[in-house]
């Protein structure tokens, strides 16, 4: 069982890579998805199973179906908009430099840092992660902020129309 | 069965390092927005492990992965529609030539 964990850690490790060194955008895309699996898995093995629901269901089937849309939309045509394939070059030094560096310093608080006994499972509520409890949490408490992200979509979807919708009625 | 934090927290740390690489030295712009989405989930499991290990007594770590998701559904919105614009406009989506706001 731990096995399949360690398994789900390297595959979101490996599909992160791959979004990074795919040949085309759409193998970027599948990466990614598989990234988002995995990582949904993970999410299910830290009792988070409504997160992992969600993960699947709008990560995996929503945001990704975008991307491939638009990818779709932009590479099936005579010109492709990819022209040139790969990286900027006057960055990438600047790029390994963050990202290692990024990395190395949340792994190494990650390795030292005591961050005490985990809760042992007897001691979790019951019912933590479930649709209930979450909605319970998500509904009382912090009944504001989910109100609030009624308008960021708002915001988002009029953001949207304007900038790609401007064909006249 | 759980793998145990630090696990965790690598995971999460190589996945931000690969995201930041790519967002930054990535030519095509939609592939820089698929790095950034890299980067929120490395967050996303971050705050999920932290909520499970730290302070389960709420699930104050899970409801806020929802609000990051939720701001990372927006971003790709918009992010691919500005981009469905560049390239009507200006038939590629290299961002190394799409310097209009650079000074």
């Amino acid at each position: 069982m731990i096995a399949v964990l360690w398994i789900a850690g390297a595959l979101a490790v490996a599909g992160a890579l791959g979004v990074v060194i795919a040949k085309t955008p759409v193998h970027s895309v599948i990466s990614l998805v598989v990234n988002i699996l995995a990582l949904a898995a993970l999410y299910l093995s830290l009792h988070a199973e409504f997160m992992a629901l969600i993960q699947v269901i709008i990560y995996a089937g929503a945001i990704m179906i975008l991307f491939l849309f638009v990818i779709a939309l932009l590479t099936a045509r005579k010109d492709p908009v990819e022209r040139s394939e790969g990286k900027l070059e006057g960055q990438r030094e600047l790029g390994i430099v963050a990202a290692v560096t990024g990395a190395i310093l949340m792994t190494a608080v990650a390795l030292s840092a005591g961050f005490g006994r985990p809760v042992a499972q007897e001691a979790l509520p019951s019912g933590f992660g479930s649709p209930a409890a979450f909605g319970r949490e998500l509904l009382t408490t912090h009944i504001l902020s989910f109100e609030l992200t009624a308008f960021v979509l708002m915001a988002a979807v009029i953001g949207v129309v304007v900038l790609v919708g401007q064909r006249k009625l | 069965m759980t793998l145990s934090l630090s696990v965790v927290l690598a995971v999460s740390a190589l996945m931000f390092g690969l995201g930041v690489y790519g967002a930054l030295t990535q030519r095509n712009a939609i592939r820089v927005l698929m790095c950034i989405e890299l980067v929120l989930n490395s967050v996303n499991i971050n705050l999920v492990a932290f909520s499970r290990y730290v302070g389960p007594d709420q699930a104050l770590g899970q409801v806020f992965t929802v609000f990051v998701m939720t701001v990372a559904a927006a971003e790709a919105a918009v992010g691919l529609a500005i981009i469905l614009m560049v390239a009507r406009r200006k038939a590629h989506i290299d961002i190394d030539q799409i310097n209009l706001l650079k000074w």
